[in-house]
C-alpha cells in the first residue's frame, strides 16, 4: 500500500492531466507608497486611533518621559519587558521564561516593533530581542508599544518586504475585538483590550 | 490498458451535505427572527466592504494578482507541496497527509494521545469542521474547546455553523445571552448571573470563560489562512486573540491545513493580507496575525496536509478555480439567496455560493444534487469575490452534471412539445388563460398539479396574461392571412 503522501501527490498530477499552464503573475499593484513623511505619520496615527489604540507623539530625547507617563496614567505600576528593550523603565519586570499565569498576574507590557503600515494602522511584532517572546504581548492586558518614525511604511507590500519570514510575526491592528455579535464590532476580548503606542519622531 | 475511475470524493463522514436544499430552505425561509438577524447582519458587512474596498485605488490589479497567484499555485502543486514540506521539516516542524477525513482524524488523534493531554483548544477551522474533528476527539476521549466567540456560541448551543466567518450569525444578542447563561457553568466558568445582552458584556463572559482553558490548555489545533512554500510559513488571520493564544501557549501545535491553502512565495502574502481583512469583515486590516516557519519559541510543531476531495475539484478544469477560494465570505454576505435562507439550509459548513460549487465538487454531485440550483445566478458573488471566482458560470457546468429534477424534465419536454408546431402553441396559450382561475385570488399561481408541483413547491408562476401576444396582434391587425 502506498503511503498517504504518494498517493495524494499521484491524485493531484492525475488531476492536473490536462497540463494547465502556470498563471502568469503580474504584480502592476501598488508596491511602494507616495506620501512624504509627515503625511505617512499622520496616516499612521489617524488609522490607529480609528480601530481604538490611542496615541502619543514625542520626541526622541522625551522618550523615557513619555512612556513613564503613559504607565503612571495607566496605573500600570508592573509590567512586563523583553530582554532586549533598550529604554530602563522603573519597576519593570525583564521576562526570563515567565510563566502565562505569572504573566496575567501583571499589569502590562511595553516593546518595540519592527515595522507600521499607515494605511491600515498595523504594527509588525519580529520577536527580536526588542520585542521579545510572542507570549509576552498577548496575555497582559495592556500592550505599551514604541514605534519609530523610520519603521513606518505606507502600505503593506513595504512591510512584507522589510520583514524575515523565519522569525515569528505578529501583526497587530488596534486592540482584540470581535464582530462575531450582530456583526458590531466591539473591542477586547482575548488580547490585550487596550493597546497604546508612542510614535517617536 | 488501465480503467481511469476518477479521483476519490470527500469522506462519508464529513461535513459537506445535508437535506436537499429546497426542502431545508424552506424551513429557513419561515423562521422569521432567522431573516431579521441575517438581513441585519448581512446590510451591515456589506456596507463596511464596500466602504474599504473603495478606498483602495488599485483594488483591480490586487484582485487579478490573487486570482493569477492562486491559479499558479495550483498548476504547480505537487511541486509546491513538497517544497512546502522540505521549509517545515527543515525548520523543525513534523508533516502529515491525510488523504481524507478519516485519516486526518486519525492522525490529529493520535497525535494529542501522544501528548497524554485529554482536552485541547482550537482555533477557528473550516478544514477541522469539514471533516468532524471534535466529533472524532471525543470518541477518543479528548475533549475539544472552540476559543473563536462565534464558535463558542455554536458549540455551546448543540448548534451548526452558518456562514464561514460568522458562523453565529443567525443569533442575535438575546439568544447568545439565553445560551451563555444555561451552558457555560456545564463546561467550565458560568456566565454572570447578571449578564445583559449588550454585546460588550457577552464578549467579556467569553474572554473570562476561555482565560483558564488558554492558560492550562497543553495541545492546540488550528486551520491555516496561508501556507508559504518557499519559506514554510504558516499564518493565522483573526480579530479576537484566541487565535494567538492557541498558537503560542501550548507546547504543541497541531495545524490541519487543505492542499489548496498555499502560495508560492514570500511576497505573495503581500497581496493575500490586503485582499483577505477588506473582502471579509470589512475591516482594512484583522486586528491579529500570527505568522510562524516550524517549530518556533519552544513548541513541538505538526502540520497536517489534507486532501478529502479537493483533487476532485482540481480535475475539472472548468471547476478547479473554486480551489482558489480564501474563504473570505464576501460571496455569502451579497447573495440573495443566502440572505433569505441562511447557511443551514446548504447541508453543507461551506454554504452560500462557494459552498454551492464547492461543497458537490469534493463530496460528487449526486451527493449534493440540488446546490447548483441554490442560486438565482445573479451575479453579486462574481463581483464580490477577491480572487475572481466565476461562481455563476460554475454553477451552470454543475448543472449540467447533475441529475436534472423530474418536474423539470416534465415541464421542458411539455414546452417543447407545445412550440413544436403553432397550432399546437395556440391551443396551448388558450389552456394557459384558464391558469388565470387557479390564482385569481392572489394574483400568482403558488402550486400545480403533479408531476408540475415539482417546480412550484420552490417557485410561484406570475399569471398568464389576460391576453397573449399573439390575441393581441390578432385584434389590433387583423388576421394577416
Amino acid at each position: 500500500m502506498s503511503s498517504a503522501r504518494d498517493e495524494v501527490l499521484g491524485r493531484i498530477r492525475r488531476a492536473l492531466a490536462d497540463r494547465p499552464a502556470p498563471a502568469e503573475v503580474r504584480r502592476d499593484y501598488r508596491r511602494t507608497g507616495e506620501l512624504d513623511r509627515t503625511a505617512l505619520l499622520d496616516l499612521l496615527v489617524d488609522r490607529l486611533v480609528d480601530y481604538k489604540a490611542s496615541v502619543r507623539r514625542c520626541a526622541e530625547p522625551e522618550l523615557a518621559g513619555t512612556l513613564v507617563d503613559a504607565l503612571t496614567e495607566r496605573g500600570a505600576a508592573r509590567v512586563v519587558v523583553p530582554p532586549g528593550l533598550p529604554w530602563d523603565l522603573p519597576g519593570a519586570v525583564r521576562d526570563d521564561d515567565l510563566t502565562a499565569a505569572e504573566l496575567d498576574d501583571l499589569d502590562g507590557v511595553v516593546t518595540a516593533c519592527a515595522v507600521a503600515v499607515a494605511e491600515t494602522g498595523t504594527i509588525v511584532l519580529d520577536s527580536s530581542p526588542d520585542q521579545g517572546r510572542r507570549m509576552i504581548t498577548l496575555v497582559p492586558d495592556y500592550h505599551l508599544c514604541v514605534v519609530r518614525a523610520d519603521q513606518v511604511v505606507q502600505i503593506v507590500p513595504e512591510a512584507v518586504a522589510r520583514l524575515d519570514p523565519d522569525r515569528p510575526l505578529t501583526w497587530i491592528s488596534g486592540p482584540s475585538a470581535t464582530s462575531d455579535i450582530e456583526l458590531n464590532r466591539v473591542e477586547g476580548v482575548h488580547g490585550p483590550r487596550t493597546l497604546e503606542v508612542v510614535l517617536v519622531d | 490498458m488501465t480503467v481511469f475511475l476518477g479521483l476519490p470524493r470527500a469522506d462519508p463522514e464529513s461535513h459537506l451535505h445535508g437535506a436537499p436544499f429546497p426542502q431545508a430552505a424552506r424551513a429557513a425561509i419561515a423562521d422569521t427572527q432567522l431573516r431579521r438577524n441575517l438581513g441585519n447582519a448581512t446590510a451591515t458587512i456589506r456596507a463596511k466592504r464596500a466602504r474599504v474596498v473603495g478606498e483602495v485605488p488599485d483594488w483591480a490589479a490586487l484582485r487579478a494578482a490573487g486570482a493569477a497567484i492562486k491559479d499558479d499555485t495550483l498548476a504547480r502543486l505537487p511541486e509546491l507541496l513538497v517544497q512546502l514540506e522540505e521549509a517545515v521539516t527543515a525548520r523543525g516542524g513534523t508533516v502529515h497527509w491525510a488523504r481524507d477525513a478519516t485519516e486526518a482524524n486519525r492522525i490529529v488523534t493520535a497525535l494529542v494521545q501522544a501528548t497524554g493531554a485529554d482536552e485541547v483548544v482550537k482555533v477557528k477551522s473550516m478544514a477541522t469542521q469539514e471533516i468532524g474533528l471534535n466529533e472524532a476527539l471525543e470518541a477518543a476521549g479528548i475533549a475539544a474547546w472552540e476559543t473563536d466567540l462565534a464558535e463558542l456560541i455554536v458549540q455551546l448551543g448543540h448548534d451548526t455553523p452558518s456562514h464561514i466567518l460568522v458562523p453565529a450569525i443567525h443569533r442575535n444578542r438575546a439568544e447568545i445571552r439565553e445560551i451563555f447563561l444555561r451552558e457555560m457553568g456545564r463546561v467550565g466558568l458560568p456566565a454572570p448571573a447578571d449578564l445583559t445582552d449588550s454585546p460588550p458584556a457577552l464578549a467579556d463572559a467569553a474572554r473570562r470563560h476561555l482565560r483558564q482553558k488558554f492558560l492550562d490548555a497543553r495541545v492546540a489545533i488550528s486551520g491555516a489562512n496561508f501556507a508559504v512554500a518557499s519559506t514554510g510559513t504558516l499564518s493565522v488571520v483573526e480579530s479576537e486573540g484566541n487565535g494567538r493564544m492557541c498558537i503560542t501557549l501550548p507546547r504543541t501545535l497541531i495545524t490541519v491545513m487543505g492542499i489548496e491553502k498555499l502560495v508560492p512565495t514570500w511576497q505573495d502574502l503581500e497581496v493575500f493580507l490586503q485582499l483577505l481583512p477588506r473582502s471579509s469583515t470589512g475591516e482594512r486590516m484583522n486586528p491579529y496575525t500570527s505568522m510562524w516557519s516550524g517549530a518556533v519559541e519552544g513548541q513541538e510543531f505538526h502540520l497536517v496536509l489534507l486532501d478529502n476531495g479537493r483533487t476532485a475539484v482540481l480535475s475539472d478544469p472548468e471547476g478547479r478555480a473554486a480551489l482558489r477560494c480564501i474563504r473570505c465570505s464576501a460571496c455569502l454576505n451579497v447573495c440573495p439567496v443566502y440572505e433569505r435562507t441562511g447557511g443551514h439550509a446548504y447541508g453543507s459548513i461551506y454554504p452560500g455560493p462557494i459552498g454551492a460549487v464547492l461543497s458537490p465538487q469534493m463530496t460528487g454531485p449526486s451527493q449534493n444534487s440540488t446546490l447548483p440550483y441554490a442560486s438565482s445566478l445573479c451575479g453579486a458573488c462574481y463581483d464580490a469575490c477577491p480572487v475572481a471566482i466565476d461562481i455563476p458560470s460554475m454553477l451552470v457546468h454543475l448543472r449540467s452534471q447533475v441529475p436534472h429534477p423530474a418536474a423539470e424534465r416534465a415541464v421542458m419536454r411539455s414546452v417543447a412539445y407545445a412550440m413544436g408546431s403553432p397550432r399546437r402553441w395556440a391551443v396551448a396559450l388558450a389552456v394557459s388563460k384558464a391558469g388565470r382561475l387557479l390564482g385569481r385570488r392572489r394574483g400568482r399561481l403558488s402550486t400545480l398539479p403533479p408531476p408540475l408541483s415539482g417546480w412550484t413547491s420552490s417557485r410561484d408562476l406570475p399569471l398568464p396574461p389576460a391576453e397573449s401576444f399573439r390575441d393581441w396582434w390578432t385584434r389590433t391587425h387583423g388576421d394577416g392571412s
